[in-house]
């Protein structure tokens, strides 16, 4: 009996076992959320009814609508200037997706190219970039794109570069590090005797081979990247009001802790719920596409 | 250890020539720095006049030069909003930063140490979990809101801790833990794999098999060893911990130099920004440097390397 009870167990532990294991391969719930906010960031104008700027003080400070007080009209309730606060969160998904896509795609290029020629060119131009990377390393550069914005103004563009500016020296590291065990490899050599120009190998040799690397740590940043945003948001050194972002929004809550603590929590969860699904969407593409940066 | 002192002594100054130097070129990005430090309906003439009074009618590198002498000395301007100058705002906020960043590395290495060992040393198990939950979560959640968070638990509806401020013992609880937290996250993770790695290697199995008991292999041989890259992430700690003491600040109304950051963005109080950078940049520099210096005091290999 005990036997046939062992056998008959195995076939019902597998399936569970197999599913288990499949969706550890394909992060289904990350990825969901992933789309969800792309979507909601691009048709924030289709969702919802509101304006994420019109104020509308009679209505403000109205609670969710599972609180006394609380209507479906405004689920997650207003803000102090009474606007609709999943209006502001669904446009503030424009700001921080925007802002970290342009600020991953300059700060990660530059870092990128960096990486590449230091590792190429070796010797003191190496050394030279190598120190100024740990030193933008070694350092709270988020200071700097505080200065950044505070002498350029509060723009798109100057969050875009204040991000770019604290993320460029993550990607030269290691790609730096790519880039030197791929240029003792041989086709760089036959291209080297071949006549190439140093320009031409890092392009069409080097680049190619470190474009793995480069997706992982792009996608291990983005959460990263939301965060710094929403930090210099916060800080009032984001994209100024009244264009609703994560950041500010939670600032403005600031004030209201005592009396309306939906103000600044629902826009943090925006951020927590966002960037933990990046988060673990990256550690998985890192595992499946270049385990070896395990350590990152 | 003389000459790699030397060494580090002067690649650090020249680290921070070239953070003043970069601050310097912001401040002349837009131009006119004047137009920072006045109101915008500044007449031209208050406009001439205050460009003589800063010398901005020199050539750039004269005017880098008087910027410069004026630091070291200690002379980082006036604020536009306090009317007072920049150097004795530092003063008073200065011991308030350390002191709190004190009390959040101690609560920080309180909690990474024993999560980060016992995580190793029980790989797989519940706690193994545990502390990579912690991991990821100090990488996904904002700081700035779960201070907020906190104080809504805490201090609004406990009512066990205070809502913001100096003050008493219980004013640090809220704000060192926020700050603490955010190294917990990645000191634990290092300290884990470090110890993964260490926990493999030769000499502590040699230690098992001499006898020495389980707990002393642990938290002495290995622990020792597992440090060194611990040690190594200093500068890392210290950067995270400047960038969450400007946040961790701002919420709980901690008069440090973070929040005056905060107050100097708010009124784009240019002096005010930019003497907090560059001191901040100093004291990081110097910090790294101490840090290289004890290191190479603990690990020979470097100090000849």
């Amino acid at each position: 009996m005990a036997t046939g009870e062992l056998v008959s167990e195995k076939p019902l532990v597998r399936p569970v076992r197999w599913r288990l294991a499949a969706l550890r391969r394909v992060p289904v719930v990350p990825l969901t959320i992933i789309t969800l906010m792309v979507l909601t960031a691009v048709l924030a104008n289709v969702l919802t009814p509101y304006s994420p700027v019109d104020i509308s003080l009679p209505e403000r400070l109205r609670p969710p609508f599972w609180e006394h007080g609380g209507s479906l009209a405004h689920p997650l309730g207003t803000d102090p200037m009474g606007r609709d606060l999943l209006t502001r969160m669904i446009y503030g998904a424009r700001i921080s997706l925007l802002v970290g896509l342009l600020g991953l795609c300059i700060g990660g290029g530059v870092g990128a190219a960096l990486g590449l020629i230091a590792g190429y060119a070796g010797g003191r131009v190496d050394a030279f970039l190598m120190r100024a990377t740990d030193t933008a390393l070694s350092f709270p550069i988020i200071l700097f794109a505080i200065l950044l914005v505070v002498i350029l103004g509060g723009s798109l563009i100057t969050v875009v570069l204040a991000v770019a500016l604290v993320l460029w020296a993550r990607f030269a590291r290691v790609i730096r590090g790519e880039a030197l065990s791929i240029k003792a490899r041989d086709f760089v050599a036959q291209a080297r005797i071949a006549g190439s120009s140093p320009m031409r190998i890092i392009v069409v040799h080097l680049f190619p081979n470190v474009l793995n690397t480069l997706v992982v740590l792009l996608s291990l940043q983005v959460g990263w990247v939301i965060i710094v945003e929403a930090s210099l948001s916060f800080l009032g050194a984001g994209v100024p009001p009244p264009t609703p972002t994560w950041g500010s929004m939670i600032a403005e809550g600031r004030d209201y802790i005592a009396s309306a603590w939906w103000v600044s929590f629902f826009p943090g969860l925006a951020i927590l719920v966002t960037v933990l699904a990046f988060n673990l969407f990256g550690d998985w593409l890192r595992d499946a596409l270049d385990p070896t940066l395990r350590q990152l | 250890m003389q000459r790699y002192i030397f060494r580090r002594f002067v690649q650090s100054v020249l680290a921070l020539l070239a953070i003043s130097m970069l601050i310097f070129g912001m401040s002349r990005l837009t131009g006119d720095p004047v137009m920072l430090m006045l109101p915008d309906d500044a007449s031209r003439e208050d406009i001439a006049q205050v460009r003589h009074a800063l010398g901005l009618d020199q050539s750039l590198p004269v005017q880098y030069w008087v910027f410069i002498s004026k630091a070291v000395q200690g002379d980082f301007g006036r604020s536009i909003k306090g009317q007072m100058p920049v150097l004795d705002m530092l003063k008073d906020r200065l011991p308030n930063s350390l002191k709190l960043a004190a009390v959040a590395l101690c609560i920080a290495v309180l909690l990474a140490f024993p999560l980060g060992v016992v995580a190793a040393v029980k790989k797989g198990t519940a706690i193994d979990t545990l502390a990579n939950i912690v991991a990821v979560l100090g990488q996904s959640l904002p700081q700035f809101w779960v201070g907020i968070v906190l104080i809504q638990v805490f201090a609004v509806h406990l009512r066990w801790l205070p809502v913001a401020g100096v003050g008493s013992v219980w004013h640090y609880v809220l704000p060192a833990f926020t700050l603490g937290w955010f190294v917990v996250a990645g000191m634990m993770r290092l300290l884990r794999s470090s110890m993964l790695d260490i926990l493999g290697s030769e000499f502590v199995k040699l230690a098992r098999i001499k006898g020495v008991p389980e707990k002393t292999v642990i938290w002495k041989h290995a622990l020792r060893n597992a440090l060194i890259p611990v040690l190594t992430f200093g500068a890392i700690y210290l950067a995270i911990l400047v960038t969450g003491a400007i946040l961790v600040e701002t919420v709980f109304a901690w008069p440090g130099i973070g929040q005056l950051i905060y107050q100097g963005i708010v009124f784009r109080d240019f002096p005010v920004v930019q003497a907090v950078v560059l001191l901040t940049a100093g004291m990081v520099i110097a910090v790294n440097l101490l840090v290289d210096i004890l290191y190479a005091y603990v690990d020979p290999r470097i100090r000849y390397g």
